[in-house]
């Protein structure tokens, strides 16, 4: 089989996008990837009765077992405890501090804003990255005209978060470019403060967090697309199906395991987010963008209340397992 | 809408004008997604302009009206501020150090751990599955209160294993996860053919099985890299002197030290993201030597 670079330039991109895009299933990335599955492992003998595995897991265990499960257990004892850390003596208290967690109004607000930037966060990715992904994976543009705009399309995601709150508070501060642009064409009368109005700095930083994460959506799915088969697409042609009933009925129908795991998993990223709000609003204006980890960070380190932060955090520890249980149960049905 | 006849010759050939037609929808169609893509590249690439632009123009005239791509002042001054200072050099060692011991670490563990998962069966392998993957939306501001803690017992705080050891939770999932499901697409026939001329799992999994994997390490490695390269929260936490601070941690001190000095902020971050620019662009042309070699069927 040789392989015309129209292909090659397929396989470049595709194990690039394996690491996204197969999270957890047994797909390559690429087509061959496929049928070695069905022939694969599964089915013949494997190595049994050995303690073998157990010893190649050992270094992962103690990891997990050290750095994973003993702080959380920890973090729930500090939870039912009255001043821990700072109070050498401190006391059993049962359920008082979930009880001050949850009778604090802005710790809902917390929730809610968390739901909303993360939510929009990733339908917004999932748009713009499935957009993009078809336009990148288009046969009619060449090899290196594609490989550029590939690089480009990529770009936000190179940089570190740190680097991405940076420049957006340039980007969006009074005096920056963006309002020169907002003004200049007429939208606004006068500077807008993106980032310290109360109403618009949610979604200033649902934007900026759309504008840093789209890339990682957008590089799966391309991986997704260069694996389905182009059989496909020509018997949905001998049945005259155009375009758009072609990404209905085979590229959305052949995409959506990915989809939705990677949907899951950037909502569930997306809700743990905190370098990114704490570096451009720190939570602010008043609690207008404050999340679930910006919300217990500050109970932690600024006041110091670490026993009701520790109930904080096993709230979100669940809420986030509860996530995690449907991501599970669809990466399980994918096997 | 057919765009009525052409001036072709042969009417007798209904054939000929189709043809041309088609080829000329077809490239009609090329210019729209061309002028789409650039279009839509604007998204991604105006921002980053932009901080070029603002890293080479004096800190006066960041947000000078009406803005300009190049301002009088353009110089590398920003640049000059920032390499010649060691604290700030500092910050960019420690990051690459850790984020490659990351990867590197990681992917030895993630290796081992995947090999048990791909090619044996064992007692609670399901349930050890599960944790595995539970363990991905576990999060750090969970782990983040007691870590302090534990940190300093263990002897770890304000040391490069304690956040290197601390990144590997959560890039180690992951890469087991992925690697597992890298080696199910090997053939099992590679390992048997280790055992049958007398090697051991441990020869078959790093004489056959690595080799041939290099692809999919490399895009795990690439991916463990990022997740270590862009951590702050942890870097912020379980640090306490600058020499042990990472490049997120040493631009946000920029932005507290003296009023905003956005041109080096600017620079930093251009700095920043070129050795990952470099990595991604050479590892992109890595993945095609490693998939044609990888496609040679055994």
């Amino acid at each position: 089989m040789t392989h015309p670079p129209e292909t090659t330039e397929a396989r470049a991109a595709a194990p690039l996008a394996t690491a996204p895009a197969s999270a957890g299933s047994g797909d390559g990335g690429t087509d061959n990837g496929a049928d070695k599955t069905r022939g694969g492992w599964r089915g013949r003998r494997s190595y049994r009765g050995t303690v073998a595995p157990y010893g190649f897991l050992t270094p992962t265990f103690v990891l997990l077992l050290v750095l994973m499960v003993t702080p959380i257990t920890m973090v729930i004892g500090y939870s039912f405890v009255d001043r821990v850390i700072i109070n050498p003596n401190s006391e059993f208290v049962g359920f008082e501090n979930y009880a001050q967690v949850l009778g604090d109004p802005v710790f809902f607000k917390a929730v809610s804003n968390t739901a909303i930037f993360a939510g929009a966060s990733v339908i917004a990715h999932f748009v713009l990255g499935m957009g993009f992904a078809l336009m990148l994976n288009s046969p009619m543009i060449g090899n290196r005209l594609k490989a550029v705009y590939r690089a480009i399309y990529i770009l936000p995601w190179l940089f570190t978060v740190a680097i991405v709150a940076v420049l957006w508070r340039m980007l969006l501060s009074p005096n920056g470019i963006v309002n020169f642009f907002v003004t200049e064409l007429g939208f606004a009368e006068e500077q807008i403060a993106w980032l310290s109005d109360p109403s618009l700095a949610l979604p200033a930083i649902t934007f900026i967090n759309i504008w840093a994460g789209y890339p990682f959506f957008m590089v799966s799915l391309l991986a997704g697309l260069q694996g389905i088969s182009s059989e496909l697409y020509e018997a949905a042609r001998l049945d005259r199906a155009g375009p758009v009933k072609q990404f209905f009925n085979v590229t959305l129908p052949q995409l959506k395991p990915i989809i939705i795991s990677m949907a899951l998993l950037d909502f569930i990223w997306t809700t743990q987010q905190f370098a990114l709000i704490w570096m451009t609003t720190g939570g602010g204006p008043i609690d207008a963008t404050e999340m679930v980890s910006t919300y217990t960070y500050k109970l932690a380190f600024s006041t110091y209340d670490f026993a009701v932060a520790s109930a904080s955090a096993v709230i979100i520890f669940l809420l986030s397992m509860t996530l995690a249980f449907f991501y599970v149960r669809h990466q399980k049905s994918r096997d | 809408m057919t765009a009525t006849k052409t001036s072709l010759s042969a009417p007798t050939q209904l054939e000929v004008p189709t043809r041309a037609h088609v080829i000329r929808a077809r490239k009609r169609k090329k210019i729209a997604l061309i002028a789409a893509l650039t279009v839509g590249a604007l998204f991604p690439a105006l921002p980053v302009v932009w901080m070029l632009s603002s890293s080479f123009k004096p800190n006066g005239l960041i947000f000078e009206y009406p803005p300009r791509l190049i301002t009088e002042g353009f110089s590398f001054d920003a640049y000059v501020a920032i390499l010649t200072d060691p604290e700030k050099l500092r910050f960019f060692f420690n990051s690459y150090f850790i984020a490659g011991s990351v990867t590197v670490l990681t992917l030895f563990v993630a290796v081992l751990a995947a090999y048990a998962f791909s090619r044996y069966d064992f007692k609670g392998k399901r349930i050890i599955n599960v944790v595995v993957i539970s363990v991905q939306a576990v999060p750090p501001i969970t782990l983040l209160i007691p870590y302090f803690g534990l940190v300093v017992v263990l002897g770890l705080y304000n040391t490069y294993p304690g956040l290197i050891l601390t990144y590997m939770v959560f890039t180690l999932p992951y890469a087991i996860i992925m690697m597992t499901g890298y080696f199910n697409t090997l053939p099992r026939e590679l390992d048997e053919a280790v055992k049958v001329d007398g090697g051991s799992p441990w020869t078959a999994l790093w004489r056959v099985l690595v080799p041939i994997s290099v692809p999919g390490m490399v895009s795990v490695g690439v991916y463990t890299f990022m997740i270590a390269w862009n951590e702050y929260l942890f870097a912020l936490t379980l640090t306490r002197t600058n020499d042990m601070r990472t490049v997120p941690i040493g631009i946000q001190l920029l932005m507290g030290q003296h009023a905003y000095d956005w041109n080096q902020m600017m620079a930093m971050s251009v700095l920043g993201c070129i050795p990952v620019l470099i990595l991604f662009l050479f590892f992109q042309r890595y993945f095609i030597g490693g998939m044609t070699a990888g496609a040679v069927k055994a």
